[in-house]
């Protein structure tokens, strides 16, 4: 009995062991090289695998910040300044820092400003409704409401607002992946320059359309009237098919731009009430002067007629 | 046996209301609006200008390149404006809108009833004659018909086929058109029969119009090499390749045209517009719509000037019904619900139908059983529930090897299944993003 157990323990250590050893031969041979800074530089990346930065995934990203020679068009705007230099430290290359940016929707047609003149009963999904016609508002360039860009958000930086039908950015979480960019039929998603205390000022429109027709369809659209072109002291404005647009990069949020607009569809965000409050005391001011004056012009020639 | 082709199908109501209805010709509309693309292909390129006066059957866009089709005024008049309007896509697209002063032709145009049966033409000149007229597949694809004609070289058509199948449920203007301008058709068809240099016409046409078989029966008894069928009903014969395998026996290749096993088809409609446009010198400005739909009060078959908008049409047959839910451009298969009622008549709209609101609106949603109805009805031989899921997550290669631009969009898969799922909705996203990627990997 004894022997059996012998015999069984030694041939199948023995079997083991031959296998150890061509197996860690072949290991050998067929040895892939993989950079150990790959795995180095994924550690650093957020692993999001938002495909923010135009790779599939964070893996695919360091491999490519290894290969790369020089860190031109490479960014990862999740982890933005402060990985990409972390990253360039471990590689000994220089980063390429950008400004940090966050998603803002070119579309203020909320339920109120837009009426719905027929009813979609398809499926409720923005790119099917795209595919299928204009969309249940009379313009046809703004926001569906079906919320893809909802579901493609990979941070929680975005949900509908069921008062307004519109999607809305929340700023903290947003990391400028892009995914809404992509997703959206209507191209209503745009990178921003990202200002300190989130601060925005944009056209909140896509409406292409000549100024009737668009005011017509939705009460806040911009009617490419130039008054806010004229305006600005930075030449951070562009008409382009009646539709204005205000240039991130060259705007120092003057806010010149925003009351002249007579539809309202230049939007400020996340400026300090107190300032607020002062324009609207401006503008107070300025109307009941003008009241004034046209009360004291409307009751001369009454008095006249009286007398 | 009657013949019809063996994959798939399905058998929706038929509901061919307007089928007694005689083509009525619709009173001119004020303003027509007529959009720069109204065909498959490159948009045409305006030649009028703002203020400009145009007779009827003027040109008024020409084609820009190969695969487009030029563009006739429909109307006498003034033309207005050159600016962007609502069309069938629900978008605004750039049409050329005219003011209707009387309703003067151009002169060499021939006005009258009368058949012209003799024609001395050759090939070529009968060609360049479509082209300048025109004449786009008014089947409902607009595909632009003298390139059909123009046969690939290294390529030969042995076969003419004339498609009167009309498988889509309510519409009866093709079945008007055969009843009415028989001999005309049969004109046209030789003429497509010397364009093609081929020696024989078939025509199909579903077994639910034994007047209109018998009546093209009785005609093409006097011509040679023309032999007429009766096909059993299914939907979608009316499809190209369906309609070349009932009556052929002969299988389009995927990815590849009917002309690759030898035929050339065309709908009656387009066959009566060629005859037009050589016979009477008249280009394609007019078309026969079918105005249907249980509420309406008269269902009719009209023949409508292009840039006639949809409302008109409507008045005509009665007015809109209170109960409407949807106004459909096109059959209920394959039609388009319209949002504006002043979209305009294009050259590939055959019938306007208006659906009361419990038959109209879509039902609720629910997740695949399995039970494989799609697949079965499939024409094409598909599996519509696997595109329809490799759509929604976008997997592009899976879509293109499954065979995502072989399906027809016939709407069989969508119509047949239980659990309501839009699979036709996904397979045209999966399709165009398909076609999209293969058109920009070429460049």
């Amino acid at each position: 009995m004894n022997s059996v157990v012998l015999y069984t323990v030694i041939s199948l250590s023995g079997i083991g062991v031959t296998a150890a050893i061509v197996l860690f031969l072949v290991a050998q041979k067929f040895k892939v090289y993989e950079d150990p800074r790959i795995d180095q530089v994924e550690d650093e990346l957020p692993a999001a695998n938002c495909g923010g930065c135009g790779f599939p995934g964070c893996r695919n990203f360091a491999e490519a910040l290894v290969k790369a020679e020089d860190f031109e068009d490479l960014y990862c705007p999740v982890g933005g300044n402060e990985t990409m230099i972390k990253v360039a430290e471990l590689l000994g290359k220089v980063a390429v820092e950008q400004e940090p940016k966050v998603a803002v929707l070119r579309c203020n047609g909320a339920c109120e400003f837009r009426p719905k003149v027929n009813k979609y009963d398809g499926t409720e999904t923005c790119v099917i409704a795209a595919a299928l016609y204009g969309g249940d508002t009379a313009c046809e360039y703004g926001c569906l409401g079906y919320g893809d860009c909802v579901v493609v958000c990979k941070f929680d930086a975005l949900h509908m607002d069921a008062e307004t039908g519109l999607p809305v950015v929340t700023d903290v979480n947003c990391t400028a992946c892009g995914a809404c960019v992509k997703e959206c039929p209507k191209d209503l998603f745009e990178l921003r320059k990202r200002y300190k205390k989130d601060r925005k000022i944009y056209v909140a429109c896509m409406n292409e359309d000549k100024g009737g027709p668009a005011k017509k369809s939705c009460s806040v659209a911009c009617i490419g009237c130039t008054l806010c072109l004229k305006v600005c002291p930075f030449d951070a404005i562009t008409m382009n098919n009646n539709l204005a647009f205000i240039d991130s990069e060259k705007c120092r949020l003057c806010k010149k731009c925003a009351p002249v607009c007579p539809t309202n569809s230049i939007l400020e965000i996340g400026f300090p009430p107190k300032k607020e409050q002062k324009e609207e005391n401006k503008t107070e001011q300025t109307t009941t002067l003008a009241g004034d004056k046209s009360d004291e012009v409307n009751n001369k020639p009454g008095n006249i007629s009286e007398k | 046996m009657l013949k019809t082709f063996l994959k798939g199908g399905v058998h929706p109501p038929e509901n061919k209301l307007s089928a007694k209805s005689k083509i009525k010709d619709l009173p001119l509309p004020q303003v027509v609006r007529i959009p720069i693309l109204q065909h498959l292909g490159a948009p045409s390129k305006p030649v009028v200008e703002a203020g400009d006066q145009v007779k009827a059957g003027q040109l008024i866009a020409k084609s820009e390149g190969y695969v487009s089709s030029s563009i006739h005024s429909p109307v006498s008049g003034k033309i207005m404006k050159i600016d962007d309007f609502i069309d069938s896509t629900g978008y605004k697209r750039k049409a050329i809108i005219i003011n209707t002063e009387g309703d003067e032709w151009i002169e060499n145009i021939d006005r009258s009833k009368e058949h012209i049966k003799e024609f001395s033409l050759s090939s070529e000149e009968i060609i360049n004659r479509i082209l300048s007229a025109g004449i786009v597949g008014l089947g409902g694809a607009t595909f632009p018909t003298h390139v059909k004609l123009s046969i690939p070289r290294g390529k030969k058509a042995e076969y003419l086929i004339i498609n009167g199948v009309e498988c889509e449920p309510y519409l009866t203007a093709d079945h008007a058109l055969m009843l009415e301008h028989g001999e005309e058709l049969i004109t046209g068809i030789k003429l497509l029969k010397k364009a093609l240099k081929v020696n024989r016409a078939l025509v199909g046409i579903e077994n639910n119009k034994p007047d209109a078989l018998k009546h093209i029966s009785a005609l093409a008894l006097n011509s040679n090499g023309i032999n007429v069928y009766a096909l059993k009903v299914k939907y979608p014969q009316g499809g190209e390749k369906q309609l070349i395998k009932a009556l052929l026996n002969r299988e389009v290749p995927s990815g590849g045209l009917p002309i690759d096993v030898g035929v050339v088809a065309f709908n009656v409609g387009t066959t009566y517009a060629v005859y037009e446009a050589i016979q009477k010198n008249k280009p394609l400005f007019e078309r026969i719509v079918t105005v249907t739909g249980k509420s309406v009060k008269n269902s009719s078959n009209f023949r409508v000037r292009i840039g006639t908008p949809v409302s008109a049409l409507i008045e005509a047959a009665g007015g809109l019904p209170e109960n409407t839910g949807k106004i459909i451009y096109g059959g209920p298969m394959m039609g388009k619900a319209l949002s504006d009622l002043s979209v305009p008549v294009t050259k590939g709209c055959s019938g306007i139908l208006i659906l009361p609101e419990n038959e109209s609106s879509r039902k609720k949603t629910q997740p695949c059983i399995r039970c494989s109805k799609c697949v079965s009805v499939c024409p094409m031989g598909l599996e519509p529930y696997l595109l329809m899921s490799l759509s929604q997550i976008n997997l592009f290669d899976r879509l293109e090897s499954d065979k995502v631009l072989d399906c027809i969009e016939c709407g069989s898969c969508s119509y047949i299944c239980p659990s309501n799922r839009p699979l036709l909705d996904y397979i045209r996203l999966g399709k165009s993003a398909v076609s999209k990627i293969i058109r920009t990997t070429k460049q």
